[in-house]
């Protein structure tokens, strides 16, 4: 609808604030950081490098962009990307690595990342969702999952399209067979039973791309 | 989670030094998957997690290690589940270890879950991974699963408690006869059994590894020119869950009979369950189907189920009938 165009549900929460949507609910949302160990201060022996408790920088490659942030070591890479980088792509479902939602590429390789320490991928190269459509432009994984209907709620379909993007990157070149896509997306969980029509896109953009 | 300091060392000296202080203070982490899931269940919270994955390059090779070295086989407690699923070194001889990781968790997980992580998880058991109940593995009096609910506890084993041993690896591995290398203060390499601890000779652990001790490798023996071996489990889910039964088989097949049988059953005992009944039953003799059946009724002659698992007997049996027919390349019957 015209009079709606711009307007995303998240842009709106955004806009009113995370804070004042909070507020009625819990009194601080994070305790301020106490200890401001950094770098190298905290370890007891001569040789290793140690981070944390609190912020400590992190530098690593985020769909092809560099980033650095300061982020504790018990952040995982999932609650980093999300609150502190704000890529909100990437979903949290479970955050116990059960489900698969929060599936981000790892240097070309498929991980949970609820399970994953932010401070794991120094110096890595991530890839999330976002980075499938640079500039908007749908990539051909996803444009085959929009012709095949791979997706009814939505919420499994970042980490599938990731896992599936995964698969496509190591066997390029490779003729895919059902079976390839049905283990690479053995650890993506879609409640909506939609697991034939993504194995069917996956299918057609491995044919269809290069 | 509660915040912590994560620790880099450089060699693995460092490394156990490091982990030496009490489970409190210090936790090693490798793949880190179940030592997370722990930390965000609430069940632990360590001031120090202890890195392996960022050991100097010396040290870090020889946990990384996957092949043939001096003929047998070496695994470094690095290597993941899906390196190990993936390996095209193993044949025949070592293919229940191939399958087992295959079959662990979810594809994504295996990415991230190492040899020995998965050899010293924590038991998945509901009142043991449940923050507010303190049960016998957290220094209650009595294990929750003898009066409460237990449809995947141990069959076999159990007392004083119930757990059934969650990796799937140490099923396979103890079926192919693997042994354990130590780093530490006292280095020592271990048969793959006596790395894992009864609930009768202490239990609240699992395994036998001290603070400021490191699991560095596993190591599978050289196969026989005929070994084979297979593995499967059943699930109620296909993927994402754990085992209700394993089964891992190793054999050889020398004119027309089976030697150097390994029998091992997982998710039915507190730790993975060599059968030796079963393995008497097999050793020496041509393979057939009513000896597999025999030798499948004799692996859980033993079994002492709680309310709600008996299921597991007739479940475990059929699962190493399975493995047995499909190993010794007997076809199932109808």
């Amino acid at each position: 609808m015209s009079d709606r165009a711009g307007i995303t549900r998240r842009g709106l929460f955004r806009g009113i604030g995370t804070a004042g949507l909070l507020a009625g609910c819990k009194p601080s949302e994070r305790p301020p950081t106490t200890t401001e160990e950094h770098g190298d201060a905290a370890g007891p022996g001569a040789g290793e490098a140690a981070l944390g408790p609190g912020p400590a920088p992190l530098a690593f490659t985020l769909n092809g962009e560099a980033k650095t942030v300061e982020v504790a070591p018990h952040v995982t890479l999932l609650a980093a990307l999300r609150e502190q980088l704000r890529f909100t792509g990437t979903k949290v479902v479970c955050d116990r690595g059960a489900c698969g939602a929060c599936t981000v590429l790892i240097d070309g390789v498929a991980r949970n990342s609820c399970m994953t320490l932010a401070h794991d991928v120094a110096g890595a190269a991530v890839t999330t969702v976002e980075g499938l459509a640079p500039g908007g432009k749908l990539s051909v994984l996803q444009q085959a999952f929009i012709r095949h209907d791979a997706l009814q709620c939505g919420f499994c379909t970042s980490g599938m399209l990731m896992s599936c993007q995964g698969l496509l990157e190591r066997t390029r070149g490779q003729k895919l067979g059902r079976e390839d896509v049905e283990a690479a997306i053995a650890g993506n969980l879609c409640r909506c039973g939609t697991y034939p029509n993504v194995v069917a896109a996956v299918l057609d953009a491995a044919g269809g791309s290069a | 989670m509660q915040p912590f300091v994560l620790s880099r060392p450089k060699t693995l000296a460092e490394a156990a030094e490091l982990a030496s202080a009490s489970p409190q203070d210090s936790a090693l982490r490798a793949g880190g998957i179940d030592l997370i899931d722990r930390m965000k269940e609430g069940l632990e919270a360590p001031a120090r997690l202890v890195e392996l994955r960022w050991l100097g390059e010396a040290d870090r090779e020889v946990l990384r290690a996957l092949g043939p070295g001096d003929e047998r086989v070496q695994i470094g407690a690095l290597v993941t589940l899906a390196q190990l699923a993936a390996h095209e070194g193993f044949g025949e001889a070592h293919a229940a270890l191939r399958e087992a990781a295959g079959s662990a968790a979810t594809p994504t997980i295996r990415n991230a879950a190492t040899l020995g992580g998965n050899l010293l998880q924590r038991p998945r058991c509901w009142y043991f991974r449940h923050a507010d109940l303190v049960c016998l593995k957290k220094g209650g009096t009595a294990c929750l699963a003898v009066a409460g609910e237990n449809k995947f506890h141990a069959i076999l084993g159990g007392g004083p408690s119930f757990i059934v041993h969650p990796s799937t690896l140490a099923c396979a591995l103890t079926a192919l006869d693997a042994q354990v290398e130590i780093r530490g203060p006292s280095p020592r390499t271990l048969p793959i059994a006596e790395l894992f601890v009864t609930p009768k000779q202490d239990s609240k652990r699992e395994h036998a590894l001290q603070p400021g001790e490191v699991l560095v490798r596993a190591i599978l023996p050289k196969p026989g020119p005929e070994q084979r071996s297979g593995y499967a489990a059943v699930k109620e889910k296909q993927s994402h869950d754990w085992p209700l039964a394993e089964a891992a088989v190793r054999m050889s097949l020398r004119s027309g009979a089976m030697t150097d049988v390994r029998v091992a059953l997982g998710h039915v005992a507190p730790i993975p369950w060599r059968s030796r009944e079963a393995e008497a039953v097999l050793e020496g003799k041509p393979p057939s189907e009513a000896l597999f059946a025999e030798a499948a009724k004799a692996a859980l002659g033993g079994a002492k189920p709680l309310r709600d698992n008996a299921y597991k007997i007739p479940l475990a049996q059929g699962l190493l009938r399975e493995v047995l027919h499909r190993v010794a390349g007997v076809p199932l019957p109808e």
